[in-house]
C-alpha cells in the first residue's frame, strides 16, 4: 500500500479485510506520522505501547472474522475523554498528573469495537476557545498554510483532533463540540466534523465544561468516516442521565446519496454583514449542489439569531462555574504549595489561580457573577428564556416541513495565530457565531469541506440537521462531499 | 451594569480564584466587556417563556436505590494530591 496514514477509515477497513494490510502496519505508519509532526502540536500524549498491544489484537481479531468496521483502525483521543491509565488533563495545568482510574464510554465503545489508541490530542483548557491558545501545551499549528507562511490555528477547541485528521497522523479522531468546537476545526482544516444531537452521545467520562451543550463526535477525512465513528461512539448509555433512549442506527448503511425531495432551508439571518465573498458565494454554491441533487432549497428564517451568541456566553460559563468548582486540589489534580500558616480557603484560591489558565478563570468569575443572588434573573434566568426562543425558531421550521439548514461553518478561513492575541475575548467568541445556534438548541451539525478561499485555505459549509436524524444529515452532507470533489491535502511543511 | 474593582474581587473570591490588586483593574474592564455584550438580551421579548432546562423533553431517568459500586478507596485516593491512611489530606479548615 502506497502511503497508509492518507486512508479513509472506510478504505482502511476494506484493505484490513482484504488482508492488504495489518492493524499493526498502520499503527506504526501512524506513529511514525506523529513522530515527525512534533512542529504541529497535535498529538500532546503519545500511547505507542498500548497502540501497539490494540493493533496486535485488533489484527487477532480480524484474522478470527470478529470484526466490525473500526476494528484496527488507529484514532487520536481528545485530552478530555478521561482513558484509565492515560494522561487527561483537558489542556489544563489543574489536571496535571491525573491519570483517570475509569474509562469515558465513548472511548470504550471505541476500544470494544476494536480501535487503536495512539494518543490523546490538544486542545483549549476545558474545551474554552477556537484557537487552542488557551491550551497548557502551548497551541496546534494548522497543517494548512497560506502563500505568506504563517502559523495558523487549525480551530479549537478541538484543533489537535481536527490537525491530527488533516496531517495524516491518525485515520480519526474524537472531539466534542460545545459551542462549535468539531465543527470549526474541522472547516479550518478540511476535515469533517459531526456534531450529533445532545444525548446521542455518552457525555460519561468526557471530562464537563458545560453540561447542557457538550456532546461527543467524530472529526474525519469523509462524510463515510464520519458514520462509521458515529455509529462506534454512539451508544444508549445508563451512566449519562441525559442519554436518550434510542437504538443507534447503521448510519454507514443510510448512505444513499438519494436527498430528493428534501427541503433545504437557507436562514436569512445568517447573512451578516462583513462576511467575506468567498464565504457567502461557497454557500451559494453549495446550495446550488444541493438543489442539483433533487432538493428544494428555501428561504427561512430563525428570528432569534442574534442573540444566541450573549445567551451561549451566559449559559456556558453559569454551567462552567459549577462544573469547575470540582477542582479544588483536594481529590485530584494539581495543588499549590501552601502559604505559610494558610488555611484551606487560601489553597483552593491559589490553587485555582496557578492552575486555570486566564481564558478559564474569566469564564468561571463571569459564570459565578451571573448566577450570583441579584443577577440570576437579568442575566442567567433570562439567557434561558432566549434560549427557549431559539429552540422555537428551529421547532418552528421544522414544523414547516424543513429538513436541514445550510449554513457557513466559520465567519472566516483559519486565522494566524497570535492574531487575536491583543483582541477583546469577545472578537474571539464571535468566532462561534455560526454554529452556537445548534447548541443551545441541541441539534445536531456537520461541517463539510468545500474548497479553499484565495489564500488557498479551506472552508466548510455546515447543515444542521433534525433531532436524532444523523442519518439523514450525513446522506445531505454526502451529497455535498461529492459534488464539492474536495481532495486538496496541506503540503507537508512540518 | 457595571462591575467595580471591588465588585470584581468579591466575584474572584466567590469563584475561589486568588487574585493580586494589581490585576483587578483589568479583570474587572474584561468582565464589563463580556457583560456589555450580553446586554444585547435585554431587548429580547421573554415574557411569559419558560427557561429552557434541557434541550430534549424527557423524563429524568430513575434506578433502584440499590449500591452499584463501591469498595475502592484506593483507586479513588490514587490522583489526590495529598492522601493519607484511607483520607483525603487538606490543611486545616477551622483557625
Amino acid at each position: 500500500m502506497s502511503d497508509l496514514t492518507t486512508l479513509t477509515i472506510a478504505e482502511a477497513r476494506d484493505a484490513l479485510a482484504r488482508g492488504e494490510t495489518s492493524s499493526v502496519e498502520l499503527t506504526d505508519a501512524c506513529l511514525t506520522a506523529i513522530e515527525g509532526a512534533g512542529a504541529l502540536n497535535a498529538f500532546v500524549h503519545r500511547t505507542s505501547d498500548m497502540a501497539r498491544d490494540m493493533a496486535e489484537a485488533a489484527d487477532r481479531r480480524i484474522r478470527a472474522g470478529e470484526a466490525t468496521a473500526m476494528t484496527g483502525i488507529p484514532v487520536g483521543v481528545k485530552d478530555l475523554f478521561c482513558v484509565r491509565g492515560v494522561p487527561s488533563q483537558s489542556a489544563s495545568r489543574i489536571l496535571e498528573g491525573f491519570r483517570p482510574e475509569y474509562e469515558s464510554t465513548v472511548t470504550q465503545n471505541l476500544w470494544d469495537a476494536g480501535a487503536v489508541m495512539l494518543g490523546k490530542l490538544n486542545m483549549d483548557e476545558f474545551g474554552m476557545g477556537s484557537s487552542t491558545e488557551h491550551s497548557v501545551y502551548g497551541a496546534t499549528v494548522n497543517p494548512w498554510r497560506a502563500a505568506d507562511g504563517a502559523k495558523r490555528t487549525a480551530g479549537g477547541s478541538s484543533g489537535g483532533s481536527a490537525a491530527a485528521v488533516a496531517a495524516g497522523l491518525c485515520l480519526g479522531s474524537t472531539a466534542t463540540d460545545t459551542g462549535g468546537s468539531i465543527r470549526q476545526p474541522a472547516a479550518f482544516t478540511g476535515t469533517v466534523g459531526l456534531r450529533p444531537t445532545y444525548g446521542r452521545v455518552s457525555r460519561w467520562g468526557v471530562i464537563a465544561y458545560a453540561s447542557s451543550l457538550d456532546q461527543a463526535g467524530p472529526i474525519t477525512r469523509s462524510v463515510r468516516d464520519a458514520a462509521i465513528m458515529l455509529g462506534a461512539m454512539a451508544s444508549v448509555d445508563d451512566k449519562d442521565s441525559t442519554s436518550a433512549d434510542l437504538p443507534v442506527p447503521d448510519y454507514e448503511s443510510l448512505l444513499t446519496g438519494d436527498i430528493r425531495g428534501k427541503r433545504i432551508g437557507i436562514p436569512r439571518e445568517y447573512r451578516m454583514d462583513g462576511i467575506p465573498e468567498d464565504i457567502a458565494s461557497l454557500w451559494d454554491r453549495g446550495a446550488d449542489m444541493l438543489r442539483d441533487a433533487g432538493a428544494e432549497i428555501v428561504d427561512i428564517s430563525l428570528p432569534h439569531t442574534k442573540y444566541a451568541l450573549p445567551a451561549y456566553y451566559v449559559i456556558a460559563p453559569a454551567e462552567a462555574s459549577s462544573n469547575l468548582a470540582r477542582y479544588d486540589g483536594v481529590r485530584y489534580g494539581r495543588r499549590a504549595a501552601p502559604g505559610q500558616g494558610g488555611g484551606i480557603v487560601e489553597m483552593y484560591e491559589k490553587t485555582r489561580a496557578e492552575g486555570f489558565g486566564p481564558e478559564v478563570q474569566r469564564r468561571i468569575m463571569i459564570g459565578t457573577y451571573v448566577l450570583s443572588a441579584g443577577f440570576y434573573d437579568a442575566y442567567y434566568n433570562r439567557a434561558r428564556k432566549v434560549r427557549a426562543l431559539i429552540r422555537r425558531d428551529f421547532d418552528n421550521v421544522h414544523a414547516d416541513g424543513i429538513d436541514a439548514i445550510l449554513a457557513p461553518t466559520t465567519p472566516s478561513a483559519a486565522f494566524a495565530l497570535g492574531e487575536m492575541a491583543d483582541a477583546d475575548p469577545v472578537a474571539m467568541y464571535l468566532n462561534d457565531v455560526f454554529t452556537v445556534t445548534l447548541n443551545l438548541a441541541g441539534l445536531p451539525g456537520i461541517s463539510v469541506p468545500l474548497g479553499l478561499d484565495r489564500k488557498g485555505l479551506p472552508l466548510g459549509l455546515q447543515l444542521i440537521g433534525r433531532p436524532f436524524e444523523e442519518g439523514d444529515l450525513l446522506n445531505q452532507a454526502l451529497v455535498l462531499e461529492r459534488a464539492a470533489g474536495f481532495v486538496a491535502k496541506p503540503e507537508r511543511w512540518w | 451594569m457595571s462591575i467595580t474593582e471591588d465588585e470584581a474581587r468579591k466575584v474572584a473570591h466567590l469563584a475561589r480564584i486568588a487574585v493580586d490588586d494589581a490585576a483587578l483593574p483589568a479583570l474587572a474592564r474584561d468582565l464589563n466587556g463580556i457583560l456589555r455584550f450580553m446586554e444585547q438580551l435585554s431587548e429580547v421579548d421573554v415574557e411569559g417563556v419558560e427557561p429552557m432546562t434541557g434541550v430534549t423533553p424527557m423524563r429524568l431517568k430513575r434506578r433502584e436505590d440499590v449500591v452499584t459500586t463501591g469498595g475502592m478507596a484506593d483507586r479513588i485516593l490514587s490522583n489526590a494530591p495529598d492522601a493519607r491512611e484511607g483520607f483525603f489530606a487538606v490543611p486545616k479548615v477551622v483557625e
